[in-house]
């Protein structure tokens, strides 16, 4: 049990109890062992609290996933502050955006990064730790050097956290066009690793993959359950990741024995990263999240990896993983249906609730809520969504997810479709709304409805219906460069379609269902 | 012998009929961001990829197949023609 201490000191404990053991690898062999992670997160932690950071502050990490930016985590935690990290491809204006919105006292960042970041947030520009560069450790530690040629920072003792204090903040696709921050505490984190601890009973011995980007809530799992334990974080940067040749060769030779992703890239590798090839006999336990695994494709990845054992993990970033289900050694033949998000997580309770708040009955369909340790504080500075987005039932805080569900035979619950406007793309959340408040602004757009449509190649196909004079056609070229002005690249629509006018509901609203109908 | 501008001059004209089916040709310049502006998404890159690789009879590695060496026509053009070697 690590609930009720600091997520930190999981490292600490680590660092003791397997000082020469390899705490984190990168794809290209560099390493850093336990002891040397201990040491170089608690160099980050003594400059942050002389550049002034306290307990309960905010400290921004754009960095490349790196040991660099592992240690940059650990030590910011270890301030007492929480770590606010972002997409290192998304465009400076986001991130700056998100910076300024939970108002951080320092920010860690790639010299790459810093002028435009810098550009964006004047003039109020909080303190820049900046690294030439990301890798092994060398970066960071040359920019603690620098730091300490002009004033060595003395070494201070890890900060005094409590259970409720924030760990984290991790921003998702905000349905108004401002990405929301959702506040995460040390016990939502050590509360989900003690389940997940209790689920999947990792070794130290293990190998895990970390696939997701530290902006995305897998990262939790990936980060911290092997320090929990004592194994070794095996980090995928963003370009290998998307690479299944490539992926399927470093599973080999890292011998992987956990992996954890969204399932669209293990789709791509069953397509076209040559597994055939390859002896991945090491991997013991495969976890997939962040949207549906269509059933040819997980039935095609069983056909390379019999041996592991699989799990469908479910929940929003507000939750963590809140409901999961162990995949069936065999799959049917005759099985089409997706498999379930099955049972609630034991640190949590569920409730299912109908369109009134009311608890629904039986296995009917409802809005899944989720109540217990692991359920966020709330949203950063937006007290009025996160009120919008709890209910009180019964003397408990429920989170409404937003989600539809039902429960099957066997008592799992079946995912049945959103309540809103949120879709997943390679498990990443997007919001529609985000993605036409950023089209509206473009000039020649007079409206704008974005819909989202199942694809048998892709998942997801996101397209954009814009209203142009006279239905003008514009240039993709120029509309898709428009949006990575603002949007990370996986928000951007895959195909545009221009209207002179978009069809009309009987009230006057934009009738999506017409859009989706066109194709 | 290819020289990059008929390199680039290929690479254009299989973009514009894979990926950007009505597009005017004279919006894809040599210098516009295909993988940062989400113009070829991952999919698309690896059929790019598997293109050149194919046309000009080269291997591109994995390390190379990033926004780093492929993110513009003009970088796709200079990546493919190093490959090819010096023209005597």
């Amino acid at each position: 049990m690590i609930r009720g201490s600091p997520l930190h000191e999981v490292l600490t404990r680590s660092a003791a109890a397997r000082p020469g053991h390899p705490a984190v690898e990168e794809a290209d062999g560099s390493a850093i062992s336990y002891a040397d992670l201990a040491v170089l997160s608690d160099r980050v932690r003594d400059r942050l609290l002389v550049l002034g950071v306290c307990r309960g502050d905010r400290v921004g990490v754009w960095v490349r996933k790196s040991i660099d930016s592992v240690a940059a985590i650990f030590g910011v935690l270890k301030s007492g502050a929480a770590y606010v990290p972002v997409d290192p491809s998304a465009p400076a204006a986001r991130n700056a955006s998100i910076f300024a919105d939970c108002d951080v006292r320092v920010v860690l960042v790639e010299e790459r990064f810093e002028a435009a970041l810098r550009a964006e947030l004047e003039p109020v520009v909080p303190v820049m730790v900046v690294l030439r560069g990301s890798g092994g450790g060398c970066g960071l530690r040359t920019a603690l050097d620098a730091f300490d040629v002009a004033a060595i920072a003395p070494r201070g003792n890890t900060v005094r956290t409590s259970d409720d204090d924030l760990a984290y903040i991790l921003y998702t696709s905000g349905s108004t066009g401002k990405p929301k921050g959702v506040m995460l505490t040390h016990e939502n984190a050590t509360s989900f690793l003690d389940w997940c601890t209790e689920t999947f009973a990792p070794r130290s011995e293990d190998r895990f993959s970390a696939h997701a980007p530290f902006h995305f809530d897998l990262s939790i799992l990936d980060l911290f359950l092997p320090v929990v334990h004592g194994a070794t974080i095996v980090l995928i940067g963003e370009e290998l990741g998307r690479d299944p040749s490539s992926l399927a060769r470093l599973i080999a030779r890292s011998q992987l024995s956990i992996w954890y992703s969204a399932p669209s890239i293990l789709r791509l590798m069953v397509q076209s990263g040559a597994l055939a090839e390859h002896d991945h006999r090491r991997l013991r336990i495969v976890l997939f999240a962040g949207e549906v695994f269509p059933i040819v494709h997980l039935r095609a990845l069983k056909r390379f990896w019999p041996h592991p054992v699989y799990f469908n993990l479910y929940g929003p970033t507000e939750t963590n993983v809140c409901t999961f289900y162990r995949v069936p050694d065999a799959i049917p033949e005759e099985r089409l249906d997706p498999y379930p998000i099955g049972k609630v997580c034991s640190h949590l309770h569920d409730l299912v609730i109908d369109e009134l708040g009311q608890p629904v009955e039986g296995n009917g369909e409802g809005e899944l809520c989720i109540g217990g340790p692991g359920v966020m504080r709330g949203y950063w500075n937006d007290a009025a969504l996160t009120e919008a987005r709890f209910i009180t039932a019964g003397f408990a805080r429920w989170y409404r997810t937003g989600d539809l569900v039902a429960r099957d035979e066997c008592g799992d619950y079946v995912y049945r479709g959103r309540r809103d406007r949120m879709v997943k793309k390679r498990g990443y959340r997007v919001e529609l709304g985000e993605i036409e408040s950023c089209l509206s602004r473009h000039p020649e757009a007079r409206e704008v409805a974005v819909v989202a449509l199942p694809d048998d190649e892709v998942g997801l196909l996101v397209k954009a219906h814009i209203g142009t004079e006279a239905g003008k056609r514009l240039s993709v070229v120029r509309l898709k460069q428009f949006c990575a002005q603002s949007l990370p690249a996986y928000m951007i629509p895959d195909h545009f379609h221009f209207h002179a006018l978009l069809p009309k509901t009987s009230t006057g609203k934009t009738d999506y269902q017409a859009l989706a109908k066109l194709g | 012998m290819h020289d990059e501008t008929s390199i680039a001059a290929e690479v254009k004209e299989f973009i514009l009929q894979e990926f950007l089916p009505e597009e005017d040709p004279s919006e894809l310049e040599s210098a516009t961001p295909l993988i940062t502006a989400g113009i070829l998404d991952s999919i698309a890159t690896l059929k790019l990829v598997a293109f050149v690789e194919k046309r000009f009879g080269i291997a591109v590695e994995a390390h190379e197949a990033s926004v780093e060496h492929l993110n513009t026509i003009a970088d796709i053009a200079r990546l493919v023609r190093a490959k090819l070697g010096n023209p005597a």
